[in-house]
Order: structure tokens, then sequence, then C-alpha cells
């Protein structure tokens, strides 16, 4: 008998839909669907994918609970050996939704559990110790590479055998340390590790510092009636027809655009370049991405003390981790010269 | 980028749908907004009504940058 494997895909690699469809409940399909079809050739005559849920992930992440119940239910039904969520590349919350399901179903049913994700995927902070989770590409484009991968982990889960380091195996580390035999004391490979860093040769650690990237909070704002307050969004609101042209996923760059004047951005003047989530109801009212019309009248009530001239934005989507840091140091360091001294950041 | 900019010295305040990524990122005052595609508005109810959720939802964003917080804070 064959090992029974559940797949988890989202909408769009379930062929329902784009954005427009994100907000699709789970639903479950027998057999294989979408990459599915690869993931089938990749395991072989070892295990088939008897199943296959389907879920919007705009549905699974604002309704989290919920559909974590249903989806653990539709899984249960088939009772898998395994089950395999994604890969999910660098969409964050197709990410997301991966890791949560995973964890669910490895702390209900008891099974093994594999996703597959970029590095840089929200997901993977939040699940890597809950899940194996494979390293891919940032686009589906590394679907060809991610899929031999998960099925390798998957056979070895499945047949018991033993699991090697992230590096042997292509996983992401998950902080769980192994006791190994080594020929040699720790005190001579610490010395030789050192000898090789002071001649800048190549040398591996045994023991990584996690890397937590903390920043304390400053102190609140004493009196908000005299501040100067600005809106900064990563929900990619522009004037309409998108000026500098930052792209829909991935951008390379942000916007600064003055709001002076301005009382409410309406749908004949603003827009989304965002190309992560389904636009209708932004460009419909921008107010509800960057709450301009709020501001302006809390401005007139003498709630806060000024609306900054200018607000930020860019598109938070897919955008390296490395160029996000980037973009809001040289926001942050314009705000702080023109004595902005509170910001409020709205994220889609 | 929230973590950016409060590194840089300014307080700021994430409004975000998907709480879990913010705490992820490191955000350290966060209040959880409406849905992905209108984080600051509702479709389904009257633009007066939406307009109150959005007054609402900023109030609180204003009152966290009000604050005091040690660690990472959502304000429900």
């Amino acid at each position: 008998m064959p090992y029974r494997v559940v797949h988890y895909i989202n909408q769009f690699f379930g062929q329902v839909g784009g954005e427009d469809k994100a907000d699709t409940q789970p639903f479950i399909k027998e057999g294989v669907v979408g990459p599915g079809m690869a993931l089938k050739g990749a395991l072989g005559q070892d295990a088939v994918i008897v199943a296959t849920v389907i879920c919007g992930d705009g549905y699974f992440n604002e309704n989290l609970e919920t559909a974590k119940a249903e989806v653990l239910s539709m899984v249960e039904r088939y009772s898998p050996d395994i089950f395999i969520a994604g890969p999910a590349f660098n969409a964050g919350r197709y990410g997301v939704a991966c890791g949560a399901i995973c964890k669910e179903v490895k702390e209900k049913l008891g099974i093994p559990v594999i996703t597959g994700m970029y590095p840089e995927n929200p997901g993977v902070d939040l699940y890597k110790k809950d899940a194996y989770v494979v390293k891919t590409s940032d686009s589906a484009a590394g679907m060809r590479k991610a899929v031999p991968l998960m099925a390798n982990l998957a056979i070895k889960l499945l047949k018991g055998e033993a699991i090697g380091s992230p590096d042997e195996d292509s996983y992401i580390e998950r902080g769980i340390r192994k006791n190994v035999f080594k020929n040699e004391l720790g005190a001579k490979r610490a010395v030789d590790m050192l000898v090789a860093k002071l001649s800048g040769a190549e040398f591996t650690t045994e023991y990584p510092m996690p890397a937590f990237d903390r920043v304390t909070p400053n102190p609140p704002i004493k009196d908000m009636s005299n501040a100067k307050v600005a809106l900064v969004t990563s929900g990619g609101i522009v004037p309409k027809g998108n000026p500098d042209k930052i792209e829909s996923s991935s951008a390379s760059k942000y916007g600064r655009y003055s709001i002076a004047g301005v009382e409410a951005l309406t749908a004949d003047t603003y827009e989304t370049a965002h190309g992560g989530y389904d636009p209708v109801y932004a460009n419909a009212d921008p107010n509800r991405v960057l709450p301009v019309d709020v501001m302006r009248e809390l401005e007139k009530e003498g709630v806060i003390g000024k609306l900054y001239d200018y607000y930020y934005a860019t598109v938070g989507n897919g955008t390296s981790v490395a160029n996000a840091m980037k973009y809001a140091q040289a926001i942050a360091k314009d705000l702080i010269a023109d004595g902005v001294q509170a910001v409020i950041l709205t994220s889609t | 980028m929230v973590k950016e900019i409060e590194r840089a010295g300014l307080p700021v305040v994430h409004i975000c749908t998907i709480v879990p990524i913010s705490l992820t990122v490191g955000a350290n005052r966060i209040v959880p907004a409406v849905a992905i595609p209108h984080p600051l508005g509702n479709p389904a109810l009257s633009k007066e009504e939406e307009k109150s959720v959005r007054r609402n939802l900023v109030l609180k964003a204003l009152k966290a940058l009000q604050t005091p917080v040690d660690d990472q804070t959502v304000f429900e």
C-alpha cells in the first residue's frame, strides 16, 4: 500500500483564480490539482496524493482559527500519512497559511508535515520550528527545483529514514540541536575554526546564533495635539496613473507624494499599484488603505497637531527585506528632518 | 519598514490585518485592521458607518502612539 498524502494549495495554484478569488473558502478535491501533478511525479510509487485542499489566502489569514479547523477536518477525513503544503515561494499570506495549517495538522493528527518557502517569506520565521520548510526560490519559476526536494524529504519522513542537516536535505534550519560524535575534541575544532577565521579561510560554525533583530520601542508622544504625524503605507496607494511606476510586486522604489490641501483621497485622484491583493476596494476608496480623510478631520479637531504634507508609499508584495529596510531608512531620515514626531504605517 | 522607522527614532504604529506577520517583522505598536484588501474600511457598511470604523482605528493608533510600551504590544 502506498503512503497517503494530502496536499494543500492556495486559490491561485488551485486554479480557482487570482486575488479576486483570495476570499475562497476551503474545499477539498480527490486526487491532484496544479502543482500536485509535479509532486505526484516526484513522489513516485511510494506515495499517492489522495486529496488536495484548496483555500484562498485572504480567507485563511483573515479567519485563521476557523480556517484551520475547517481545513483540518477535511484533511482528517482522508487519513493521510503525511501532509504537504505549497510550496509558497515568497507569497507572504500563502506562506503563513501553509505554515499555520502544517502546525495544526502536526499537532492534531500527529503526522509529519512539509512545506516550501523562500527564506524571506514571513511564514518561515513563524513556523520553521513546527514544519520542515524546504528552501525554495522567490517565485513559482522555482517549482521544478522545489518539488523534488519536498518529495525527497517526504519519502524519508514516511520511511522513517534519518533526516540530514538543513544543508543536506535543503530545509530551513529549525533550531534543533543534535548530538553527534566527532573525531576531534571541541577545543581542537574551536581553535581550527579560529585559525581559519583569522587567515580568512572558510569555516562553518557548529552553532549559528539566532538572529533576533528587535528594536526597542520609542517613548510615546506626550502631546498629540501638537504633534506632526506622517502616513506611510506598504499598500501601494499612489496618485492616479502611478507617476513613479512603482511595480505591482517586488517594488524597486517608493514614492513621496504631497497631500497638502487634500481633504480625502478619491477614486478619481488615487489608486493602488499593489498586485498582491484585490484592488477593487482600494481603488473605489483609497482612504480604506491610507486614511487621509480621517486624519484631516482629526487635524481640524485638534486631536493631532498636523498631518505631514507628504505621504510615502511602496508596494509590499514580494519586496525584499533589504529593499524595504533601505526605503524605510530613507523615509525616516526625511521625516525626522521635517520635524515629524510620529508615524502611522498601514499594510494590506 | 516599521522596524527601521522605529530604529531611526520615530514612534510608529502598524495598522495591519495579519498581526502574526507584524509580530514577526518586529513592530512594537500594532493595531489589527479590518481585512487585507481594505484594512481601514468595510465596503459592506454604509459610507458613514465605514468612516466611523476607520476613525476608530485611527484613534486607536493614535492612542497606541501615546502609550508607553516595553515590548511588542497589540492594541485590540
